[in-house]
C-alpha cells in the first residue's frame, strides 16, 4: 500500500472522515463490549444517547465535563504555544492539595473570601509543578515533555503522601482527608442539580482564552511561536517569553481544575481525587483542534461517554475503562482519518 | 535515435505526471562509454526528475531505462546502484555525523559486521583511482562544500558505477573547486565512464562536455553534439525563444548582462559620498569558541546597492542574522543611518529602518498561516483596536499590497500552498512596505524563476533609486555585477576586499572568493 | 544505622533490569529520528499479557513470549501512526500509552474483578542466596548480552549505520537505498518487544503478580533516560542504575530506623527527582537527532 499526496482536498472529506472516524472507533470497541457479554447496540445506547435524553443526566454529563474543560483547555493553549505540558495530570493533583491545604487548616473563613481564596489556592498549586519544567526548558533547554511526564507520578506521590500521612483523616482513619470548610464548597450553578460554580468559571476561562487566542495580536503571537519558532523570533516574537507564559497559565487553569474538584465534588481530597484527568486533556486538546470551542464540544463528548460508562457498567456490567479506551482510540482514529483525507491510497504502483 | 547497442545508458520514454504538471514527457536519452553529455534547462523544466527516475528515488509513470542495453526495474537506489549507476544529487546526502569513510560505505552495507580497517582500505583505494583525497576518518560535518561532493563523488565510484549523474554539481563551488571538479570528470570519462552533467550553466557545459541535450517544460528540445551549438542558440532553447527575438525588450537576458543596467562612474562616484544608511563596524559574532564573523566593516550608503560575494558557509548567514536580529553581537556596532541597533530586538531593528529579504523564504514564513497573517505578523500592534486585532484593516492592507506587487494569492490563502515566486513576493510585500532605509538581500533570487528574478531585480533597483540602501548576498556573480555598484568579498568570516564594479571581473572575485589574494 | 551493600547492589541490579531493557528499546527506535511516548504503554502491557498468558497457561515461558509480541504489536501500531500516516509523535505515542493502559485495565476488570491473582511460578533466580549475584536469568541477559550487543550493533554493525543514517538525514538514508520507514518500523518493533520484555520482567521475575498501575512512570524515566544518555546505551545504562539505586537504597532505608520516619512516598519520589536532576546536570543543550519528531514521505 503506497499513499500518495492529493493535490486538492475535496471539502466533503473533512466530515466523511470525522464519521469514519467515529464508526471504526464504535467497531472496534464493540468487540471488547462483546467480550465483556453485552449487546454492543445497547451499550452504545447507553454510552452516547442515554446520558443526553434526560435532563438529570445531561446535568451528570456537565459534571463530568468540568475537570476536562480545565484540562483540556490547559493543554490546548501550552500546545498551541507550540509547549508540550503533558503535565496537566500532576498541576492537577497540586492545585488539589493547595485548594485543600486551606481547606482544611482555615476551615471556618466565610464563602465570600474562602471561594476565591480556595480557587487561587488551586492556580497556585497547578502554577508551582509547571514552573519547573517551564523554566529549565527556557533556561537550560531540556525538553519538558519529559519533565513535565515524569513529575505526574512525583505529584501522584505527594497526594499519596500526604492522605497517609499528615493529612489522614482524624476522624475515621481512612486514606483520606478531612472534609474542608463548608465556605469553600462551590455553590450549584443550576439549584437543585450537582453542578456546581466549577462548571461556570471553565466556561468563562474557555471563553476568554477563545477571544485572546483567535482575536488579538497576543493570540496570533502564540499561534506563530507554536507553527514555527524560528520564524516568529524572526518575526520579532519573544518565543521563550510567550512559551514560559503559556506553560504557566496551562499550569495554572489545570490546577484550577483540580481545586474545582475539590471544592465542588468531593470536598476532600483522596487518592482518586482525578482519574487521568490531565490525560485526557491531551486527548481533549487534540480533538478538539487547540480550539476553545472544540475543547468545549469534545470534554461535553468524553463527559457524555463517561456518564454512560459509569450506567453501562452498572447495568451491563462492562467495566468503566471501556470510556477510556474509546476516547483514546477516537483521537487516534480521528487523527488518522483527518490525515489520511490528504492522500489518495494507492494498492500497486502502476508503471 | 541510435540503437542501444554502444549506449551505456538508456532513458526510453521516460514520462512523470505530478497532478496536471507534466514534469518530463517522453524523454528519450542515451550516453556512452566515455562520453561527457549535459544536460541543460531552467529551473522546473524537469531535470531533477528525471534524474531521479534514473537513480530509483522517484517512480517514472511510463518509460524504460536500460544500462548496457538491459532493462532494469529501479525500485529504490540500491537497484540503480547494483546496475552501475550512480549520483551526486544537487542538496549532498551525507550523514554530517558519520565519518568520510562511514559515508561512503552506507549504500553498501548490509545488517551485520562492518570492518573498519578493510573499509578504509578499500574506500583509500577508490581515491587513488579518482586522484581525490580526503582522511577517510574526518567527520563530514566539518568538510568544506567541495571536499562535500568529493565524497559524494566517491561514494557514487565506490560501487563500480558505469555511468556517474552529477545534478548542478558547479552551484555551490568556487570556481577553483569547479576546476578541479573538471578535472576529475576528466579522468573519469578517459576511464570509459559516462558521465550525465546537469546544468544550467552555458559555460560550463561547453567546457566540458561531448553532446548537448536541452529540456524544457519536460521535452526534450535539443539533442546535438558540443560543436553544432552556439551560446545563444542553446540559450534560446532554454529560454523557448528563438534567438532573433532574444534581443528585443526587457528579455531575461539582458537583465543579467551588467553593461545593460550599471550605472555610469560618475554616478558612483556621487553614491560614494551620500549619507550611510547601514554602518558595520568591527562586528563579530563568536558561537562556541568558532568565530563566525570576524571585524567585519562595511558601509551602505543612500541609494547604493553593496553587493557582497562569497562561497556559501563563509559567514554570510551569520550576517544576515545577526543584523536582523536573531544573533547576538559578540563584538563591533551595527547601525542604521545614526541609530546604533547593536543590541536591539527585531521590533526595535524594524522601527529603525531595517529590511529583510533572507535566503531561507520558507523558514521566514508561516506556512500553515494565510497570506494576510503573514504580511502583518511583523506589525500585529499596528492592527489593534481596542484591544482586539482588526480584521478589516488587516484584509484591506493585504488586498493593497496583492495588487502593488503582483502577488498571485487571495488574502486567506495558506503560504505553504504558494509558489517560491509568490512566497518571495509575499516577503518583498513585507519588508518593503514599511519603506526601508535600508533592505538586506540574501540570495533573493535563488530558485526563481526567470520572470520573477527580473521582478525582484527591478524592485531592488527601484529601492535604491528612491534613496535606500541595499546590501545585496548573492553567490551568483552575474546578479552582483548587474546590481551592485561595488562588490564586497567575504571568506571565513572576514570581508577581504571591497571593489568596485567595474573592477570585479569573475577572476578577481572567484580569487578573492577563496582567500588567494587580498585586495585593498 | 546499617546498610547491607551487597543487598543494596543486588536490589539495584533488578531494579534497573526491566528500565534498561525498555531504555535500550527506546535508543534503538530514537536513533531513528521517532519519539515513542507509546513506552509507557507497551511496558504496561508487556506486564499485563505477560502476567495473564503466565497465569493462564502456566508458563513464564509462555508469558515472556506474549509480552514480546504485545510489544512488537504495540511497536507496529505507533509506526501505523507516526510512519505510514505521520501523525504527530507526542499524540500518537500518547494516545498509544492510554489505550493500552486503559484496554489492560479493562481486561484486568474482567478476568480477575475483585481477586489478587498471582503466580504460582515465577522466573527463576540464579545463584539463589548470593545477595549480588542471586538474580533472575533477565538480569543478567539485560547486562552481559542485551547491552553490550545494542552497543557493538550500534557502533560496527550495518544496522547501527542504518539506524544512525535515517536518524540524522532522510535523503542520505534513501539515495543510499536505505528505506526510511522500514527501518523506523524495524525499530519500533524491535524496541517495542524490547520494552514489553521490561514491563514482562516486572510481573514474571519480581513480583509475580499484576497490580493497576504497575509501570508507576517507569515509561517516562527511560524517555528522560535517552536523553540524558544522548542517545548512547552505556550512558543509558549508567542513568537506568542510578533511579534504581536511589530506589534501592529508599528500600533500605524504609527499615533503618533513623529513616523509617520519613515518609515513603518522598522516598518513592526520590528516582523521579534524581532523574531531572540528571537531567538538568547532564541533559542541557543536547543534540537531537536531526530527523527528530518528523516524518518522512517519498516523493
Amino acid at each position: 500500500m503506497r499513499l500518495v499526496v492529493r493535490e486538492e482536498i475535496p471539502k466533503w472529506t473533512g466530515p466523511a472522515a470525522i464519521a469514519v472516524a467515529v464508526a471504526i472507533t464504535v467497531a472496534i470497541t464493540a468487540v471488547p463490549i462483546r467480550i465483556a457479554g453485552a449487546n454492543p447496540v445497547a451499550a452504545f445506547e447507553r454510552y452516547l444517547i442515554t446520558p443526553l435524553s434526560s435532563m438529570s443526566s445531561i446535568y451528570e454529563v456537565m459534571l463530568t465535563a468540568t475537570p476536562l474543560l480545565f484540562t483540556g483547555m490547559a493543554v490546548a493553549i501550552a500546545f498551541r504555544a507550540g509547549y508540550w505540558n503533558i503535565g496537566a495530570e500532576g498541576q492537577f493533583l497540586v492545585g488539589a492539595i493547595g485548594a485543600t491545604a486551606v481547606g482544611i487548616n482555615l476551615p471556618n473563613l466565610p464563602a465570600a473570601v474562602a471561594l476565591p481564596l480556595g480557587m487561587a489556592m488551586g492556580a497556585v498549586g497547578g502554577l508551582i509543578w509547571s514552573v519547573v519544567p517551564a523554566w529549565l526548558k527556557r533556561h537550560g533547554g531540556i525538553d519538558e515533555v519529559v519533565t513535565t511526564l515524569l513529575l505526574n507520578p512525583v505529584a501522584l506521590l505527594l497526594v499519596q503522601g500526604l492522605l497517609n500521612g499528615p493529612w489522614r483523616n482524624p476522624e475515621t482513619g481512612f486514606t483520606d482527608s478531612a472534609r474542608i470548610g463548608t465556605g469553600y464548597d462551590l455553590p450549584a450553578l443550576i439549584p437543585g442539580t450537582r453542578v456546581h460554580w466549577g462548571f461556570g468559571i471553565a466556561i468563562i476561562i474557555i471563553i476568554i482564552s477563545g477571544i485572546v487566542l483567535t482575536r488579538t495580536a497576543t493570540g496570533m503571537r502564540i499561534k506563530a511561536a507554536g507553527q514555527s519558532p524560528h520564524t516568529a523570533e524572526f518575526s520579532g516574537i519573544k518565543v521563550g517569553v510567550l512559551q514560559w507564559r503559556a506553560a504557566l497559565i496551562s499550569g495554572a487553569i489545570a490546577g484550577m481544575g483540580g481545586a474545582s474538584q475539590v471544592m465542588g465534588v468531593q470536598h476532600q481530597l483522596t487518592f482518586g481525587i482525578s482519574t487521568n484527568y490531565g490525560y485526557t486533556g491531551v486527548i481533549v486538546a487534540t480533538l478538539a483542534g487547540l480550539s476553545a470551542v472544540g475543547v468545549a464540544l469534545v470534554a461535553g463528548l468524553l463527559g457524555t461517554i463517561g456518564v454512560g460508562a459509569q450506567n453501562v457498567s452498572l447495568v451491563l456490567q462492562v467495566p468503566t475503562q471501556l470510556g477510556a479506551m474509546f476516547s483514546a482510540l477516537l483521537m487516534l482514529a480521528v487523527l488518522s482519518m483527518v490525515t489520511l483525507r490528504r492522500f489518495k491510497v494507492r494498492w500497486r504502483a502502476e508503471r | 535515435m541510435t540503437s542501444g547497442d554502444r549506449s551505456l545508458l538508456a532513458l526510453e520514454n521516460i514520462t512523470k505526471r505530478y497532478g496536471d504538471l507534466v514534469a518530463n514527457d517522453d524523454v528519450n536519452l542515451e550516453v556512452a562509454p566515455g562520453e561527457v553529455v549535459s544536460m541543460l534547462g531552467e529551473n522546473g523544466a524537469g531535470k531533477s526528475t528525471l534524474m531521479k527516475i534514473t537513480y530509483g528515488l522517484v517512480r517514472a509513470d511510463k518509460g524504460t531505462v536500460r544500462v548496457n542495453g538491459e532493462e532494469i526495474d529501479l525500485k529504490s537506489p540500491r537497484d540503480a546502484m547494483a546496475a552501475g549507476i550512480g549520483m551526486v544529487t544537487q542538496e549532498f546526502s551525507l550523514v554530517e555525523t558519520m565519518t568520510v569513510a562511514e559515508n561512503i560505505a552506507l549504500s553498501g552495507v548490509g545488517l551485520g559486521r562492518v570492518d573498519p580497517a578493510d573499509l578504509r582500505e578499500r574506500v583509500l583505494e577508490v581515491m587513488d583511482r579518482v586522484g581525490v583525497h580526503l582522511p577517510p576518518d574526518q567527520i563530514v560535518g566539518a568538510l568544506s562544500i567541495g571536499e562535500r561532493q568529493r565524497v559524494e563523488i566517491i561514494k557514487a565510484l565506490f560501487h563500480d558505477c558505469k555511468v556517474l549523474i552529477l545534478d548542478e554539481p558547479t552551484a555551490v563551488l568556487t570556481p577553483q573547486d569547479i576546476e578541479a571538479l573538471f578535472k576529475t570528470i576528466r579522468r573519469l570519462r578517459d576511464d570509459n565512464l559516462g558521465v550525465l552533467f546537469v546544468s544550467h550553466k552555458l559555460r560550463e557545459v561547453a567546457e566540458i562536455s561531448n553532446r548537448v541535450v536541452v529540456l524544457r517544460h519536460g521535452r526534450m528540445v535539443a539533442n546535438k553534439p558540443i560543436e553544432e551549438t552556439t551560446a545563444q542558440s542553446l540559450a534560446a532553447l532554454m529560454m523557448g525563444v528563438t534567438p532573433d527575438t532574444t534581443t528585443a525588450g526587457d528579455t531575461p537576458l539582458a537583465a543579467v548582462d551588467p553593461r545593460a543596467v550599471s550605472k555610469t562612474a560618475e554616478a558612483r562616484q556621487e553614491v560614494q559620498t551620500a549619507k550611510s544608511l547601514l554602518t558595520i563596524k568591527d562586528l563579530s559574532v563568536e558561537k562556541g569558541g568558532i568565530k563566525a564573523l570576524d571585524s567585519i566593516n562595511l558601509t551602505v550608503h543612500a541609494g547604493q546597492i553593496l553587493g557582497l560575494a562569497g562561497i556559501s558557509g563563509n559567514g554570510q548567514s551569520q550576517l544576515v542574522d545577526v543584523l536582523s536580529g536573531t544573533l547576538p553581537t559578540s563584538a563591533g556596532q551595527i547601525s542604521v543611518e545614526n541609530v546604533d541597533i547593536t543590541d536591539s530586538n527585531v521590533t526595535e531593528r524594524l522601527r529603525a529602518g531595517l529590511g529583510r529579504l533572507t535566503e531561507d523564504r520558507r523558514g521566514t514564513t508561516f506556512a500553515k498561516m494565510s497570506v494576510e497573517h503573514n504580511l502583518v505578523v511583523e506589525d500585529l500592534h499596528k492592527f489593534r483596536r481596542t484591544g482586539m486585532l482588526d480584521r478589516k484593516a488587516i484584509r484591506r492592507h493585504a488586498n493593497e499590497l496583492i495588487e502593488k506587487f503582483a502577488i498571485k494569492a487571495k488574502p486567506s490563502d495558506a503560504v505553504g500552498s504558494l509558489s517560491g515566486g509568490n512566497i518571495q513576493k509575499v516577503l518583498l510585500a513585507r519588508a518593503l512596505h514599511r519603506d526601508p532605509k535600508v533592505l538586506i538581500a540574501a540570495q533573493p533570487t535563488r530558485g526563481l524563476d526567470i520572470g520573477t528574478t527580473g521582478y525582484v531585480h527591478e524592485q531592488l533597483r527601484d529601492r535604491a533609486a528612491q534613496g535606500a540602501g541595499v546590501l545585496l548576498i548573492s553567490e551568483d556573480l552575474d546578479e552582483l555585477r548587474a546590481l551592485a555598484d561595488r562588490i564586497a568579498v567575504i571568506f571565513r568570516g572576514t570581508i577581504v576586499g571591497e571593489l568596485d564594479v567595474a573592477d570585479a571581473t569573475a577572476e578577481r572575485l572567484g580569487i578573492m572568493m577563496t582567500g588567494g589574494e587580498e585586495a585593498a | 544505622m546499617t546498610i547491607n551493600i551487597l543487598a543494596l547492589i543486588g536490589a539495584t541490579l533488578t531494579i534497573a533490569t526491566p528500565l534498561i531493557w525498555a531504555a535500550v528499546g527506546e535508543v534503538i527506535i530514537e536513533k531513528t529520528g521517532i519519539l515513542n511516548l507509546g513506552i509507557e504503554g507497551t511496558m504496561y502491557a508487556g506486564a499485563f499479557v505477560g502476567f495473564v498468558a503466565a497465569h493462564r497457561s502456566g508458563s513464564v515461558w509462555v508469558g515472556l513470549g506474549a509480552a514480546i509480541i504485545a510489544g512488537i504489536i504495540a511497536g507496529l501500531a505507533m509506526g501505523l501512526f507516526a510512519v505510514t500516516l505521520g501523525l504527530n509523535q507526542h499524540v500518537s505515542g500518547l494516545g498509544i500509552t492510554l489505550l493500552l493502559i486503559a484496554a489492560c485495565d479493562f481486561v484486568f476488570r474482567l478476568l480477575y474483578s475483585g481477586e489478587r491473582p498471582s503466580l504460582t511460578r515465577k522466573f527463576d533466580v540464579w545463584f539463589s542466596g548470593n545477595d549480588v549475584f542471586g538474580q533472575h536469568w533477565l538480569t543478567y541477559v539485560a547486562f552481559l548480552v542485551l547491552a553490550p550487543l545494542a552497543w557493538w550493533l550500534m557502533r560496527s554493525s550495518g544496522m547501527g549505520y542504518r539506524l544512525h543514517a535515517v536518524g540524522e538525514s532522510f535523503e542520505a538514508a534513501e539515495v543510499a537505498g536505505i528505506s526510511v520507514n522500514r527501518t523506523r518500523y524495524a525499530a519500533l518493533a524491535v524496541g517495542g518487544a524490547m520494552m514489553a520484555v521490561g514491563g514482562a520482567f516486572i510481573t514474571l521475575a519480581m513480583l509475580g503478580t499484576f497490580t493497576l498501575q504497575i509501570t508507576g512512570g517507569r515509561g517516562w524515566v527511560c524517555i528522560a533516560l535517552v536523553i540524558f544518555a544522548r542517545w548512547r546505551i552505556w550512558p543509558a545504562v549508567g542513568g537506568a542504575l542510578l533511579f534504581a539505586v536511589v530506589n534501592a537504597l529508599q528500600l533500605q532505608l524504609a527499615i533503618t530506623p533513623l529513616f523509617s520516619d520519613i515518609p515513603r512516598e518522598i522516598m518513592l519520589a526520590l528516582p523521579y527527582l534524581a532523574v531531572i536532576i540528571a537531567l538538568t546536570v547532564w541533559g542541557r543543550k543536547v543534540r537531537y537527532p536531526s530527523t527528530y519528531l518528523q516524518a518522512y514521505r517519498r516523493a
